[in-house]
């Protein structure tokens, strides 16, 4: 079977998903005629319609407001936001809104709110955020952030049918560097379960989105230099967290570092720390590290993004630390 | 563009800021049968008794929270709601007590979600009534104002999606019409051509801020030819007025007209929540409007004229001490909602979240600690070792 990119294969599930459930239909901005300022949403509007791809004002609050309305009434709408970054317009929204509503009235809403998101890209400071953090600390919402093509599939047909809210994060740098073969038949992969992207037994290595690649050439390197075996662990679901996977990884190779493209204060890796501190504490062998973003907003410039955000040779660097602790 | 509004007297500046009531606006109507107007004339005793009831609760701390009163706006909200179909949908705001008893709210609903009962409407998670119903055609508000109007957006979106002969109807406040969420909703539903009607009640206030401070505009249906869309204005207590107003905008939204912004003009005369004190009400003017534009009295008057008899409208008021005294004795024998429901719903899956382990008691995950085998051993450093 023939590969496609990451950003293909998240279309691929879009076309999937609306053949298959009328309810289903997509909205934001630019996603129509133009096809999204990725091109992710290329081609709904010639199969499916202006009434199922919708184009609208620049208005991030009343897209997933109306997209969560539209929830109630029994549809499954897929938000677009053009950029992750303007996820922050809507914070009020999917915070105190969509995220209670099951709770507090016993309405469902089951949407679907992604968009491109993380560096790497010369974005700048907002075309290149990861702001899942301050998402998965909300109770009612969920948060996907695949790194391979076929999750990106699988976690978006599952994100769709999940009768609550997903917060789909889609990283731009592996849109289209990264290719996947695409399982046969209807590939659904569960919301809530990591995957084990390479086996190790000296340290893991916990991450997800674009930090999974840079974790899988730091563990190949150290490797090769070093004798080491690295595990890497891709969450792809950080809400909710799948702590089998990681206790399991923490109980093998009793020396963790934790990996994230977010920046560093408030990031996940605090709260995965955490965690792993309450259940695992007589497990370890040194202390949990991180390796993250420096708490800075993110400049454009080659020199002071490479800078800023974390690089294979700092995981390197990390892992070779925790191996000697 | 479509403006219907019925020109008011009073000036701009002075009804702004609600000085001065409104002089009444005398227009029979021609739709209602007189079964109607003395629903109307029901439903408007019915939500102020029921929220004059909610204050004896209050002072006797049977009511937990706080407590919003309606006092002086029933003809606004029920009015407009009677404007709706049973098949419409609404989304109240926290005046809008008499548009959800419209809508089918029943007052054991209310008192029971007031003082926080288990079998409440919302099980003792939200409070006042912000509580829903789709089936009955209302949605529950939440507490950032302005936030309902896109969600009523979306809501109606889906009527348009889907060919459906359904209105909704978004209610907001002065204040609410400064927010973002106002505008973006109403500029997203206006470009969709949703079947929406949006209805800013002009109260006067926005909790101690008035409505000068909250925006230059001299009235609020100036904003609508901005976006494109229709405007109504009505006088808010005078529910003939208000239900007509709203219906021209129900109909122009099934229609399959769009948007219409409906103004009703009124007055706060209770402060934001029972604790107010309003100390920044100009003296003498909530006197003023209770004497001279209290909307049941002004109805009443209305009705008498027309030829209703003081037993017809005594009999009115019996039902209704009657049927909030039921409530009241059917609410007061609920219990409190179990700790344990609070970690149950809060997604469809799971089902519930497991309690904390300081909560779970011992002979669980308290005592229990999984340990590697040999952990905890003392390794003493060799002997002659520094």
């Amino acid at each position: 079977m023939a590969e496609i990119t990451y950003l293909e294969a998240i279309r691929e599930a879009l076309f999937e998903e609306m053949d298959r459930d009328a309810n289903v239909f997509c909205l934001g901005e630019d996603i129509g005629a133009y096809g999204g300022a990725f091109k992710v949403t290329d081609g709904l509007l010639e199969r499916f319609g202006e009434a199922r791809v919708v184009d609208t004002p620049i208005s991030e609050i009343a897209i997933v407001g109306a997209a969560a309305g539209a929830a109630h009434m029994g549809m499954r709408p897929v938000v677009e936001m053009q950029f992750i970054d303007f996820i922050a317009n809507a914070y009020d929204m999917l915070t105190n809104y969509v995220a209670t509503a099951r709770y507090r009235a016993f309405l469902p809403t089951p949407m679907v709110v992604r968009g491109p998101s993380g560096g790497y890209v010369r974005g700048g400071p907002f075309h290149s955020q990861n702001p899942e953090a301050g998402f998965i600390h909300t109770p009612g919402l969920k948060v996907v952030y695949p790194s391979t093509a076929a999750d990106a599939k699988g976690l978006m047909k599952a994100a769709i049918r999940d009768d609550d809210c997903v917060l789909f994060f889609e990283h731009k740098y592996l849109y289209r560097r990264i290719k996947g073969e695409m399982p046969a038949g209807d590939h659904v992969v569960p919301i809530g379960k990591a995957r084990l992207a390479r086996e190790g037994t000296d340290v893991s290595i916990i991450t997800y989105a674009a930090t999974v690649y840079k974790a899988l050439e730091a563990a190949e390197q150290l490797e090769r230099e070093d004798g080491l075996s690295v595990e890497v662990l891709d969450l792809r679901s950080l809400a909710p967290l799948d702590d089998e996977a990681i206790d399991a990884t923490v109980r093998k190779t009793n020396r963790v570092l934790i990996l994230h493209e977010d920046t560093r204060t408030g990031g996940i890796a605090g709260e995965l720390t955490a965690r792993i501190n309450e259940r695992c504490f007589e497990w370890l062998d040194a202390p949990v590290l991180r390796v993250t973003a420096h708490d800075v907003p993110l400049p454009y410039a080659p020199s002071l993004e490479d800078f800023v955000l974390p690089q294979t040779a700092d995981v390197v660097l990390a892992v070779r630390r925790l191996a000697a602790y | 563009m479509a403006r219907m509004g019925t020109a008011r007297s009073g000036g701009r500046g002075t009804r702004k800021n609600a000085a001065t009531p409104p002089a009444a606006v005398q227009e029979e109507s021609v739709t209602l049968s007189d079964a109607q107007r003395l629903e109307l004339y029901y439903w408007m005793r019915l939500t102020r008794s029921l929220e004059e009831r909610l204050v004896n609760l209050y002072r006797q701390t049977k009511v937990v929270g706080g407590l919003f009163r309606s006092l002086g706006q029933e003809a606004d909200a029920v009015g407009s709601a009677y404007a709706l179909e049973r098949w419409d949908v609404l989304s109240p705001l926290i005046r809008n007590l008499g548009s959800m008893l419209v809508k089918g709210a029943t007052p054991v609903e209310i008192l029971k979600q007031y003082m926080a009962k288990a079998d409440s409407p919302t099980r003792g998670r939200e409070l006042n009534i912000h509580f829903g119903d789709t089936d009955r055609g209302f949605i529950g508000q939440i507490s950032p104002l302005g936030d309902m109007v896109p969600v009523m957006a979306g809501v109606t979106l889906t009527f348009r999606m889907r060919n459906e002969r359904r209105v909704g109807l978004v209610y907001v406040g002065d204040g609410a019409t400064s927010t973002g969420a106002f505008h973006e909703g109403i500029n997203f539903a206006a470009v969709q051509r949703c079947p929406l009607v949006v209805v800013v009640e002009n109260n006067g206030y926005a909790y101690s801020t008035p409505t000068n401070k909250q925006t230059l505009a001299a009235q609020f249906i100036d904003k609508a030819p901005g976006y494109g869309i229709a405007a109504e204005q009505a006088d808010g207590n005078d529910v003939i007025a208000t239900y007509e107003a709203t219906k021209r905008a129900v109909d122009r939204a099934r229609r399959g007209e769009g948007v219409t912004l409906v103004e009703l003009i009124t007055y706060r005369r209770k402060g934001h929540a029972e604790h107010d004190n309003q100390s920044y009400v100009p003296a003498g003017e909530i006197e003023r409007w209770e004497r001279e534009n209290d909307p049941i009295a002004r109805y009443l008057a209305r009705l008498r004229e027309s030829g209703v008899s003081d037993e017809t409208l005594a009999e009115i008021d019996a039902r209704v001490i009657r049927e909030i005294d039921e409530a009241t004795d059917l609410a007061e024998q609920s219990g409190a909602p179990e700790a344990l429901d609070a970690l149950r719903g809060i997604y469809a899956d799971p089902a519930a979240e497991r309690p904390l382990w300081f909560r779970e008691g011992k002979g669980t995950v308290v005592d229990a600690h999984e340990r590697p085998e040999g952990w905890g051993t003392f390794d003493a450093p060799a002997k002659g070792a520094d």
